[in-house]
C-alpha cells in the first residue's frame, strides 16, 4: 500500500504511516465486526445445544442482537466505586482491549497480507498474550472489592500456568517449520501430508500437540471449561463484576478478540492457516483471507461447542492439569519433535 | 489404572462422547416456544387478570357481600358499598391492589355469584406501579372485554367445582 501512496505523489516517510494507519483499520475495523457477530454465534450455539433457540428477535434471526447490546451498554451510566483506584480501574479495560487487538498485527491474511512481518511474529504474540494477564490483574486490585480480585489471582495464576505448556507447543511448531514468522509457518505446512494436505495437524507427530495447543488456548483465553475466573456460582462475575457500560464492554470486546486471535493462532500453526485445506490448484482461486476466515469461523464453532458440553473445572483440578499433565506432555513432545528431526531432517 | 482406563483419558474419550451428545442435540428440534408469536395452552382454571362480571342484561353480578374481601389473604381487596337509589346493594368501590395479589383464587371460589373471576389473561404489565392499582370501572371493563371466554372457561370448568 506504501507504493501506491508513493504513486500519488506522497513523501515515503509519510506514506508509510497512512499505510500503516490504513492497514490498522482495515484489520480493526472488521474484527470489531465479527466480534459482534461472533457473540451472536456463541449465544446461538450454546442455546441451540440446550435445545433453546437463542436470540432471534433483533433484525433477521436475532442477527443485530448484538449491537441492541452495545447500544444499550453504550447509553449506561459508567460508575466507578467509591473504593476504586479510579486510574487504573479505568485503565484496565482499556489494557485488555488493545492488548487483545496488538496480537492482530501479525498474523498473515494471505501471502504477504499482514501488518508487520516480522521474523519473530510467534514470540511477539506470545508475548502480547502474555500482557493480556494484566488488564485482569489491575482490574481486580483496582476494584477493590474481594470478589474481582480473587478472580484476578485466579486468572493469572491459570494463565501463568497455561502460557508455560503453550511457550514448548510453540516450540514444536517452530522447530518443524524450521521459522518464526507466521507466514514462513503457514509456507511450512503447503502439501505437509504426502504433498496433499495442508496442515500440521494431520500430521501423528503434531496431532497431539495441537490437542494440547486447543485446550491450553482455552484456559489462555478462560473459557469453559477453565472459565472460573468469572465463576458465576462462586464470584458474580470475576474481574468484571465492578464494571458497567463502556468499561465492561471493552472487557467483552477483548475477551472475544482473544478468542478469536487463539482460533486464529489454531487456524495458523495447525491448519495452514490461509492455504486451502487441500494442496490442489483450483482451490487457490479462492483468496487466503477467506479459507483463513473459514478456519478461524470453524475454531470458534469448536470453542463454543466446547463452552456448551463441558463442565467448569474446579481450581485445584485445573493447576494440577496445567503443571502434572500438559507441562510434562509438552515437554515430552519437544523432545519427540526434535529428536524426530534430528534423524530425519538433519540426519543423526 | 488398567490399560483400557489409560487408553479413554488419553483419547479424551469422555469428552469426545459428550461433545458427539451435544452435536446431536444441536439438531434436535427447539423446544422453547417463541413466546411473543406462539403460546401454550391454558387451562380453563388459569388464575390471570381478574374480571368483574355483568349479567347478560348489563346488570353488575356483584351484590357487595364482602366475602372476597374477607377471605383474600394478602388483604389486596378493599369493597366500600351502599344501597342504590332501587334499594338493591351495591358497591361504591371495588379496588384490587394486582401488586398485593398472590393469584391465589380465593376471591374466584367465594364469590356466590361468579362476580370476580380470574380469567384467562395473564399479559397486563404496566410501566408504572399506580397502574396496577385497579378500581371498579377498570374491573368491570376488564369483564366486559374477557366475558366470552371466562364464561366458556366457567363452564368447562362447571362438572369439577
Amino acid at each position: 500500500m506504501t507504493e501506491t501512496f508513493v504513486y500519488w505523489g506522497m513523501d515515503p516517510d509519510w506514506a508509510w504511516f497512512l499505510a500503516t494507519v490504513a492497514g490498522i483499520l482495515l484489520i480493526a475495523l472488521p474484527l470489531m465486526l465479527a466480534v459482534a457477530m461472533v457473540i451472536y454465534v456463541d449465544r446461538k450455539v450454546w442455546a441451540a445445544m440446550a435445545l433453546r433457540r437463542g436470540p432471534n428477535v433483533v433484525g433477521p434471526f436475532g442477527l443485530l442482537q448484538s449491537f441492541a447490546d452495545g447500544l444499550k451498554v453504550f447509553l449506561q451510566e459508567t460508575i466507578i466505586p467509591t473504593a476504586a483506584n479510579k486510574g487504573l480501574f479505568l485503565i484496565a479495560p482499556i489494557i485488555t482491549f488493545t492488548v487483545a487487538l496488538m496480537a492482530w498485527a501479525v498474523i498473515p491474511f494471505n501471502s504477504g497480507a499482514v501488518l508487520a512481518n516480522i521474523n519473530v511474529g510467534l514470540l511477539y504474540i506470545f508475548a502480547i498474550s502474555s500482557l493480556g494477564v494484566y488488564g485482569v490483574v489491575i482490574s481486580g486490585w483496582a476494584s477493590n472489592s474481594k470478589y474481582p480480585f480473587f478472580s484476578a489471582m485466579r486468572a493469572s495464576a491459570q494463565m501463568i500456568s497455561y502460557e508455560v505448556s503453550i511457550g514448548f507447543i510453540i516450540v514444536c511448531v517452530v522447530l518443524w517449520a524450521n521459522s518464526f514468522n507466521l507466514n514462513a509457518i503457514v509456507w511450512a505446512q503447503k502439501g505437509h501430508i504426502f504433498g496433499l494436505i495442508n496442515g500440521f495437524a494431520f500430521n501423528p507427530l503434531l496431532f497431539p500437540v495441537w490437542v494440547l495447543f486447543l485446550i491450553s488456548s482455552l484456559a489462555e483465553t478462560q473459557r469453559a471449561p477453565f472459565d472460573l475466573t468469572e465463576a458465576e456460582s462462586e464470584l458474580v462475575a470475576g474481574y468484571q463484576t465492578e464494571y458497567s457500560s463502556m468499561s465492561f464492554a471493552l472487557f467483552w470486546l477483548g475477551e472475544y478478540a482473544n478468542v478469536l486471535l487463539m482460533c486464529a493462532l489454531n487456524a495458523t500453526l495447525f491448519f495452514g492457516g490461509w492455504l486451502p485445506p487441500l494442496d490442489i490448484g483450483f482451490l487457490y482461486l479462492v483468496p487466503g483471507w477467506i479459507w483463513l476466515f473459514a478456519k478461524i469461523f470453524f475454531f470458534f464453532l469448536v470453542f463454543s461447542w466446547i463452552k456448551a458440553t463441558v463442565p467448569r473445572f474446579r481450581y485445584d483440578q485445573l493447576m494440577r492439569l496445567g503443571w502434572k499433565i500438559f507441562l510434562p506432555m509438552s515437554l515430552i513432545f519437544v523432545v519427540i519433535v526434535s529428536g524426530f528431526l534430528m534423524f530425519t531432517r538433519y540426519g543423526a | 489404572m488398567n490399560v483400557a482406563q489409560l487408553v479413554k483419558s488419553f483419547t479424551l474419550w469422555e469428552f469426545v462422547k459428550a461433545h458427539a451428545l451435544t452435536l446431536k442435540y444441536f439438531f434436535k428440534p427447539k423446544a422453547t416456544l417463541n413466546y411473543p408469536y406462539e403460546k401454550n395452552a391454558i387451562s380453563p382454571r388459569f388464575r390471570g387478570e381478574h374480571v368483574l362480571r355483568r349479567y347478560p342484561n348489563g346488570e353488575e353480578r356483584c351484590i357487595a357481600c364482602k366475602l372476597c374481601e374477607a377471605v383474600c389473604p394478602a388483604w389486596a381487596i378493599t369493597i366500600e358499598a351502599e344501597p342504590r337509589e332501587d334499594g338493591s346493594r351495591r358497591t361504591t368501590r371495588y379496588d384490587i391492589d394486582m401488586t398485593k395479589c398472590i393469584y391465589c383464587g380465593f376471591c374466584q371460589e367465594a364469590c356466590p355469584v361468579d362476580a370476580i373471576v380470574e380469567g384467562p389473561n395473564f399479559e397486563f404489565s404496566t410501566e408504572t406501579r399506580e397502574e396496577l392499582l385497579y378500581d371498579k370501572a377498570k374491573l368491570l371493563a376488564n369483564g366486559d372485554k374477557w366475558e366470552r371466554a371466562v364464561a366458556a372457561n366457567l363452564e368447562a370448568d362447571a362438572p369439577y367445582r
